[in-house]
């Protein structure tokens, strides 16, 4: 999922180890437990957001700040828990004796909210209208694994008179060829290849259900969806356009995310700064949002009344292969110095006020199967001296142009530049070159450069989590033409890994293979792992508990109500 | 009156085009491509990239673009913003909580500035006279966004007299407190210009004549003082509503006001050419209904101005 601008300017704080209020809100069952603490179980919470970006449609929903009301009016096959850990929601069971052929089991008597029944058909129709590229949905590419999403999703590009090329949606079928409904309780997928993470994906918003409403009329649906959530619209028109959205308990819902409050109200703010001052005075209940003044403030502002936890999201420092100082053995070695000239640890506690943790791999320590201390994260430490050592043998090598300054390319508009500046100096300090931030006033310029390979330094990325597995954080990003490697990173040794890695009967098998696969990013360092993220978030006078998930993600229907 | 009317009005076409054209050539000019921006980190399929490219004429050359605007514009049809929401109906909106707000700002300025500056030009030099003098100054020395923040601070979650931000629920209640922070700078200016004017008119002969005729010192001063002194203060403030109206943007941030200001911001963060240039057009339209009504007041203050020659 991508980052917002705000997201990236909050300077999210990481906390070490915070062991938060433990893991009940997810778990089901524990909702008897609380309810003495749970206080007003009908009040409405009040949460800080903005105005979505696109129809409310679970597979077109790409944005946290429509993300995260689809994620409380849909209920998928599974859920994630507080901890990241999938769980079944409305799927009985999810098996497979191979890795690629899957059977699911749907639980029964389960409906939306307006009556119509929950079967089978309902996720295999939706599956194949969310794949559909006529259908232009958004997280389309995230059924890319079945048998025959390459014939729904085919598109065909032509060159005009002008020399533009316009590439139009043709799918050469309409319906999935490895997906099928056998009956009304059984769904039968075939991957094209095996994939031992598949059913993890399961609980991420493009896989929720639609009701046949919604397919028909996808852009009149969007605007009034009807789910089969925690929460619904309480009636037409519950969103106001650039003002608010409304979302009410639904008391037909049997899930693991029952909801302990009244219902959620959205209310949307351009600028973090108003929302903050309206928590202190109780005129607004949560954020997770907080200008990046109150990161040094926000603990004496709202005292037993914050919560920081860490969350699936990662930054690095991408070192594009096409640049020919960082080529071959001597561009080896270079880019260890790099890594070794960052002081992780001090940048960390000075410019992010000690809200950030220094990385310790390519995936974040929340994701399960994270591995401490695989062979090359040594490279994360910081050494000057060795820093020194290793770029004076690159040196000899190959001597280094240091016509120009190293630049770091960055949009500045989120904060960016603060930290940019330390790593820069730590280039400088240590490594004795020149190195400055290469300034865009916005995402889309550094990205237009990166896609088409002609940044003149290294590159900030980072990357958040889909659904809480490695492969998440390793395939889509450094797999040899995976989509979002700008870089265009590639090796055949890596690729493989990750291909066995999928294959594996266990996710413990799987995730071993990730981690050798990891071992070989650290040999070659296309990037330079950063460091990982926490989400702060407070409450205001009115809430009683609140806490987030795996994802950073405010665990809505959890918030207590005095 | 009709043609001086009618001539005005043709002058906006002009302007009108003038404006629209820079703002849209600006916007277009701004670097990325703004579909792709959309979408972050995570790519979508490119047919989904470049259908909306197609459809909002992105992949078309700038004179083609503009031309599509304004074909548009005046078929009545603005089309949809990134977002896929008919621009029309987030103008319909926007506007009329911003124009609530400057409304509001503009009757308090107008209001009490006038009012003010003519107690203290009556009495210059006196105690009144000075204190006002002063706070003035302050006023315009402060910029908006500290008097926001702090009237915020202050009146918004310290005395809890009003919400500290506005919100889904504007209204007149719920916006005086933008609207006094709005209205603020303005209200120095006109309480200035007020008093300069009035001083100076006190000593003019027509009002030696009104107070020698025997008329009461009321009736001297709100029918020959004060009509006279209005003058330069009503171009002030027609000037000023068409700044109000586009300079909310400070204001409406600070206390999260759903009016243009906010929804402009939005839109050139995402570098919406076609949302950007309608609330632009819209603004200048104010602009110019707005001087022309104080062309329109200056023959009711002043009977020799005679625009009908």
């Amino acid at each position: 999922m991508r980052f917002t601008r705000t997201s990236k300017a909050l300077g999210i704080v990481a906390v070490a180890a915070l062991a938060l209020t433990g893991c009940g809100a997810g778990g089901g069952g524990s909702t008897d437990g609380s309810s003495n603490a749970a206080g007003d179980p009908n009040k409405v919470i009040t949460a800080y957001s903005n105005e979505p970006q696109n129809p409310l449609l679970p597979a077109n929903t790409g944005e946290v700040y429509g993300g995260r009301v689809v994620n409380l009016l849909f209920e998928g096959l599974r859920t994630y828990d507080a901890n990241g850990k999938a769980v079944n929601s409305l799927a009985e069971s999810i098996e497979s004796p191979d890795a690629q052929n899957w059977t699911i089991k749907v639980k029964q008597g389960q409906k939306f909210t307006n009556g119509e029944a929950i079967t089978a058909k309902t996720f295999v129709d939706s599956w194949n209208f969310a794949a559909n590229s006529k259908n232009l949905q958004q997280n389309g590419f995230f059924f890319e694994s079945i048998e025959g999403y390459p014939e729904v999703s085919a598109v065909t590009s032509s060159t005009g008179a002008d020399g533009k090329k316009t590439t139009t949606p043709a799918p050469t079928a309409e319906t999935m060829s490895g997906l099928k409904a056998t009956d009304d309780s059984t769904i039968t997928v075939k991957l094209a290849q095996p994939e031992a993470d598949w059913s993890l994906r399961l609980g991420y918003s493009a896989f929720y259900p639609m009701p046949s409403a919604a397919l028909a009329d996808p852009k009149a649906y969007g605007e009034n969806p009807v789910g089969n959530g925690p929460y619904k619209f309480p009636k037409q028109g519950s969103w106001v356009h650039d003002q608010s959205i409304s979302l009410v308990k639904n008391a037909d819902y049997k899930g693991n995310r029952e909801a302990k409050n009244g219902g959620v109200t959205f209310k949307f703010y351009t600028d973090p700064g108003p929302a903050y001052t309206d928590l202190q005075s109780d005129n607004l209940d949560i954020t997770d949002v907080l200008p990046s003044n109150a990161l040094k403030t926000y603990v004496s502002d709202f005292p037993d009344r914050n919560a920081t936890k860490p969350v699936a999201t990662d930054s690095t420092l991408n070192i594009p292969g096409y640049n020919p100082n960082f080529q071959g053995e001597a561009g080896k070695l270079r880019r260890q110095a790099l890594s070794y000239a960052i002081n992780r640890e001090e940048i960390a506690k000075v410019v992010f006020n000690g809200t950030r943790t220094p990385a310790k791999a390519f995936a974040p320590p929340v994701i399960d199967g994270f591995k401490e201390g695989l062979k090359g994260s040594e490279v994360l430490k910081f050494d000057a001296a060795k820093a020194k050592d290793l770029w004076t043998q690159a040196d000899k090598i190959q001597p280094y142009d240091n016509s120009k300054p190293l630049q770091i390319a960055s949009n500045t508009d989120g904060g960016n530049k603060e930290w940019i500046d330390a790593v820069a100096n730590g280039f400088k300090n240590n490594l004795g070159i020149q190195a400055e931030i290469q300034p865009f006033a916005k995402f889309a310029e550094v990205l237009n450069l990166r896609k088409s390979g002609e940044l003149p330094g290294l590159t900030r990325s980072g990357w958040q989590g889909d659904y809480p597995s490695l492969y998440n954080f390793l395939g889509p990003v450094w797999a040899t033409g995976a989509p979002s490697n700008y870089e265009k990173y590639s090796n055949p040794e890596f690729d493989k890994l990750l291909k066995e890695g999928l294959a594996s009967k266990t996710t413990d098998e799987a995730n071993a293979k990730f981690n050798q696969a990891q071992e070989i990013l650290f040999q070659d360092l296309p990037g330079l792992p950063l460091w990982d993220q926490a989400r702060p978030i407070v409450w205001s006078n009115n809430v009683t508990k609140a806490e987030t998930g795996w994802n950073g993600e405010i665990l809505y229907y959890g918030i207590t109500a005095k | 009156m009709i043609r001086f009317i009618l001539r005005r009005l043709l002058q906006v076409i002009p302007v009108f085009i003038g404006t629209t054209l820079l703002v849209y050539y600006m916007v277009f000019a701004l670097p990325g491509d703004p579909i792709a921006a959309l979408f972050g980190d995570r790519q979508p399929p490119q047919a989904v990239i470049d259908t909306l490219r197609t459809q909002y004429n992105l992949d078309q050359p700038f004179w083609v673009q503009y031309g599509l605007f304004l074909k548009n514009l005046f078929t009545f049809n603005l089309g949809n913003d990134f977002t896929g929401q008919p621009i029309a109906a987030s103008l319909a909106r926007v506007f009329p909580v911003t124009a609530m707000l400057a409304i509001e700002a503009l009757a308090i300025q107008a209001i009490f500035g006038v009012a003010f500056g003519v107690f203290a030009g009556l009495r210059r030099g006196g105690w009144f006279d000075s204190t006002v003098l002063v706070a003035s100054l302050v006023v315009i020395a402060v910029p908006t966004f500290v008097l926001g923040f702090v009237f915020q601070l202050v009146f918004g979650v310290q005395l809890g007299w009003a919400k500290p931000t506005v919100g889904a629920n504007a209204n007149w209640a719920t916006l005086l407190l933008p609207a006094v922070v709005l209205g603020l700078v303005s209200f120095a200016y006109v309480l200035r210009l007020t008093r300069a004017s009035v001083s100076e008119n006190m000593n003019a002969d027509y009002v030696r004549t009104a107070t020698a005729k025997g008329l009461s010192r009321p009736r001297v001063v709100l029918a020959h003082i004060l009509r006279n002194s209005l003058i330069p203060v009503v171009t002030y403030l027609g000037a000023n509503l068409g700044g109000l109206m586009g300079g909310a943007i400070v204001t409406e941030g600070i206390f999260n006001v759903p009016g243009v200001g906010n929804k402009l911001y939005q839109a050139v963060l995402r570098s919406e050419g076609p949302t950007i240039v309608s609330i632009v057009s819209v603004l200048v339209l104010v602009f110019v209904v707005a001087n022309l009504l104080v062309d329109l007041l200056y023959a009711w203050l002043d009977p020799r101005i005679r625009y009908d020659q």
